[in-house]
């Protein structure tokens, strides 16, 4: 009876639910970004389309989605520093583990920062009649 | 137990060098996005009132200085391509037939070109002024 493998760089606990995070955090911006090239492209058609659109950027719904976009980003953005450096640092596979904890801590740092400011931002906005 | 097959057709050597550029590409161009994006939250999203301060006179006025232009060009480009090989690498992942990876990945090549030549486009064109009614309020259209 073979014995269960051991956790590995990409198999198994922090290495591999970072790599199933990166995924689904990629994804969705990537689906992000297609729909805000194209709602950015209308200030070259129509500004008041273009003002239109923005206007749901600061909407209830899509103004606290925006919460969960800018947090897939800072995820994306602090384990794709990991990724390089579990490449190209000499020890990075070494301290994996341990760089996967400072990319949650940093990501929450600055969340945290992020998001008391745009929930106040946003329901400005919400009062103001958007 | 799960064993990983041994793979028995190797890539070819064009094919090798496709992937090695294309990995090279995923790491040199997610930190310039780290930058980029970073910045451009911090900007737009942060900054004097957050997202309150979005209009199209806002966009005009980054846009009047064409350091904003090409920042905004770079991550186009950068995000556009980074995104596209991700969306790549996850279909040839999970992608068992040929012919649905095939027309998976061509349509996510397709897309990508479209929305690269549509905000570079909008970008390299823009016009402050393409709406009278609108840009009144700007002094540039005066």
């Amino acid at each position: 009876m073979p014995t269960k493998p051991a956790g590995t760089l990409y198999r198994g606990k922090t290495g591999m639910w970072s790599w199933v995070l990166h995924r689904i955090t990629g994804v969705a911006i990537f689906f992000f970004l297609l729909v805000h090239t194209l709602d950015t492209a209308l200030v070259r058609m129509s500004p008041k389309d273009y003002d239109l659109v923005i206007a749901t950027y600061k909407g209830a719904i899509i103004g606290f989605a925006e919460l969960g976009l800018v947090a897939a980003i800072l995820f994306h953005a602090l384990n794709g520093i990991r990724v390089i450096l579990i490449d190209f640092w000499s020890k990075g596979a070494k301290y994996q583990r341990v760089m996967f904890w400072v990319v949650i801590a940093l990501a929450l740092i600055l969340f945290a920062g992020f998001a008391p400011r745009h929930i106040a931002n946003v329901i400005h906005d919400i009062e103001l009649g958007y | 137990m799960v064993v990983i097959e041994t793979p028995r057709s190797p890539r070819s050597r064009k094919s090798a060098k496709f992937e090695r550029y294309g990995w090279l590409y995923m790491r040199f161009s997610g930190v310039a996005l780290l930058v980029l994006i970073f910045g451009h939250l911090i900007i737009n999203l942060v900054m004097n009132g957050g997202i309150t301060q979005i209009s199209f006179a806002f966009v005009a006025g980054k846009w009047a200085d064409p350091f904003w232009k090409i920042w905004d060009g770079l991550m186009l480009w950068l995000a556009l391509i980074h995104g596209t090989n991700g969306m790549r690498t996850i279909v040839n992942d999970y992608s068992e037939r040929p012919m649905i990876r095939k027309t998976l990945n061509v349509a996510l090549w397709v897309v990508c070109a479209a929305l690269i030549i549509l905000g570079t486009l909008v970008v390299t064109t823009f016009d402050p002024c393409v709406d009278s009614s609108v840009s009144h309020t700007l002094s540039v259209c005066k």
